[in-house]
């Protein structure tokens, strides 16, 4: 297993770190969900973020979404330092957590155009979105009427709505099946093009997708190293 | 402006097509003047009972309000994408706080009726209903405006339903007060009397003192 704190190397003068961690903490009350996490992604890169529940995957996502303060350390999302400058990292990253933050009463359109205005995104990304993740023709029915596939789906026309230059995904391909995953690549995958911070429990599908591996186990950095030096064992050795 | 109307249009698209918070209000408050009828065996009454008993049931119903104003945001996830989004976050709390007004002024279009019926003998005329609505209006803001606040507050905690009376009923006091005080005259056996202007000051200095108040810490309910 690869010893931690590491960075993905960036080329000197080169285009800012997607994300920049040094020495994150984040607590809930006094148990800490992050501790001492550090490592930097390049821009155009893929981090998949392993390790058993609770290991502070999810937490680490919000972090970068802005949702939560970090409590020690520093983060930078796209060259802007978190929390204070918080509200220039809003609106150019995209967050698909376990929850679809959709409103269930209101169609796909309807919450797609929703986010559009907040977003100041034109309506007709809206009708492409929906198109393009295959719920076009229920567009128009109550989200609660939908199966979890099909949530996630709306869930990720969401995400990339605004078109933002760093995709947070936690389990992106939960709940869907094969032919929905591969319709959503171009939009979350690597493909788009984007940087991307991915939670997976998928060590083969994980490690296939990164660029760079992170293993989380209790909040702190168990594994960093670029995917190509690691394999599945290591991951599997995080759960353990 | 344009991001408090992108959210108002969302709360009313909510309302409209899965009615919650106006119809339980609603029922609420007809309900309650139904008790009040056959309770007080008495064919009509009038005065600071008949204020009381208005701006008392106006209160508990728009305590149901609160109680239900954040939990589609917060259940759904719509807290975290509205912020999410580039937008100035105080929007999400003037928005709020139109919507709760707006429900509250349709909410009074069914229980001033229901009022005027079961409780007031020879009904009201246009000089107590113009009267009405001047305090009911500001009554509105001042129960728009500390509801937003401390729903957004209790909305954070685990025992929600609990926290959002206890502290949104202290705070609340002095507009029930208020109003009942401003409204006793106008709801008086022999017609409309007249308002008192320092009542209506007093109601308008509540709005304006909790108005800024809320826009200053609105903000930080948001924050983690």
């Amino acid at each position: 297993m690869t010893t931690p704190p590491a960075t993905e190397p960036a080329p000197p003068g080169g285009p800012v770190a997607a994300v920049e961690l040094a020495g994150l903490t984040r607590r809930y009350g006094a148990r800490a969900a992050l501790e001492d996490v550090s490592f930097s992604l390049a821009p155009g890169r893929t981090l998949v973020v392993f390790g058993p529940n609770g290991a502070g995957k999810s937490t680490l996502l919000r972090v970068l979404a802005t949702l939560l303060r970090p409590h020690a350390g520093t983060a930078r999302v796209l060259g802007h330092e978190l929390p204070g400058a918080g509200w220039a990292v809003r609106g150019r990253v995209g967050l698909l957590a376990h929850e679809p933050l959709l409103y269930r009463d209101l169609s796909p359109r309807e919450n797609l155009r929703f986010q559009a205005r907040l977003h100041g995104v034109a309506a007709e990304r809206v009708e492409e979105l929906l198109d393009a993740v295959g719920i076009g023709l229920r567009a128009d029915d109550p989200l609660h009427t939908f199966s979890r596939g099909m949530v996630q789906r709306t869930a990720v026309a969401r995400v990339v709505l605004h078109d933002p230059e760093l995709l947070l995904l936690d389990e992106p391909r939960a709940n869907l099946d094969p032919a929905a995953a591969a319709l959503l690549e171009p939009l979350i995958g690597r493909a788009s093009g984007r940087s991307r911070v991915i939670t997976s429990h998928d060590p083969a599908g994980g490690l296939e997708e990164a660029d760079v591996a992170l293993g989380l186990v209790g909040g702190r950095a168990a594994l960093f190293a670029p995917a190509a030096e690691v394999d599945a064992a290591a991951i599997g050795a995080l759960y353990r | 402006m344009r991001t408090v109307a992108t959210l108002l249009r969302k709360e009313l698209l909510l309302e409209r097509k899965v009615p919650q918070l106006v119809p339980a209000m609603s029922l609420f408050s007809v309900t309650t003047f139904v008790v009040f009828h056959f309770a007080l065996q008495q064919r009509s009454v009038d005065g600071d009972l008949a204020a009381g008993i208005l701006v008392v049931t106006l209160l508990f119903a728009t305590i149901l309000g609160i109680n239900r104003l954040y939990v589609a945001d917060r259940e759904e996830g719509g807290f975290d994408a509205f912020l999410l989004a580039p937008v100035d976050r105080t929007a999400f709390g003037v928005a709020k706080a139109v919507t709760l007004f707006a429900f509250l002024v349709l909410l009074e279009v069914v229980m001033l009726p229901a009022f005027a019926i079961l409780l007031l003998g020879p009904g009201m005329g246009f000089e107590v209903v113009g009267k009405l609505v001047v305090v009911l209006l500001l009554v509105n803001v001042g129960l728009a405006v500390v509801g937003t606040l401390v729903g957004a507050l209790a909305i954070q905690t685990r025992a929600r339903d609990l926290i959002g009376p206890l502290i949104a009923l202290p705070l609340l006091v002095p507009v029930v007060i208020t109003a009942a005080r401003a409204l006793s005259p106008v709801l008086g056996a022999d017609g409309a009397g007249a308002l008192e202007g320092r009542w209506l000051g007093v109601l308008g200095l509540y709005d304006l003192v909790f108005g800024l108040l809320a826009y200053a810490l609105f903000d930080f309910l948001l924050e983690d």
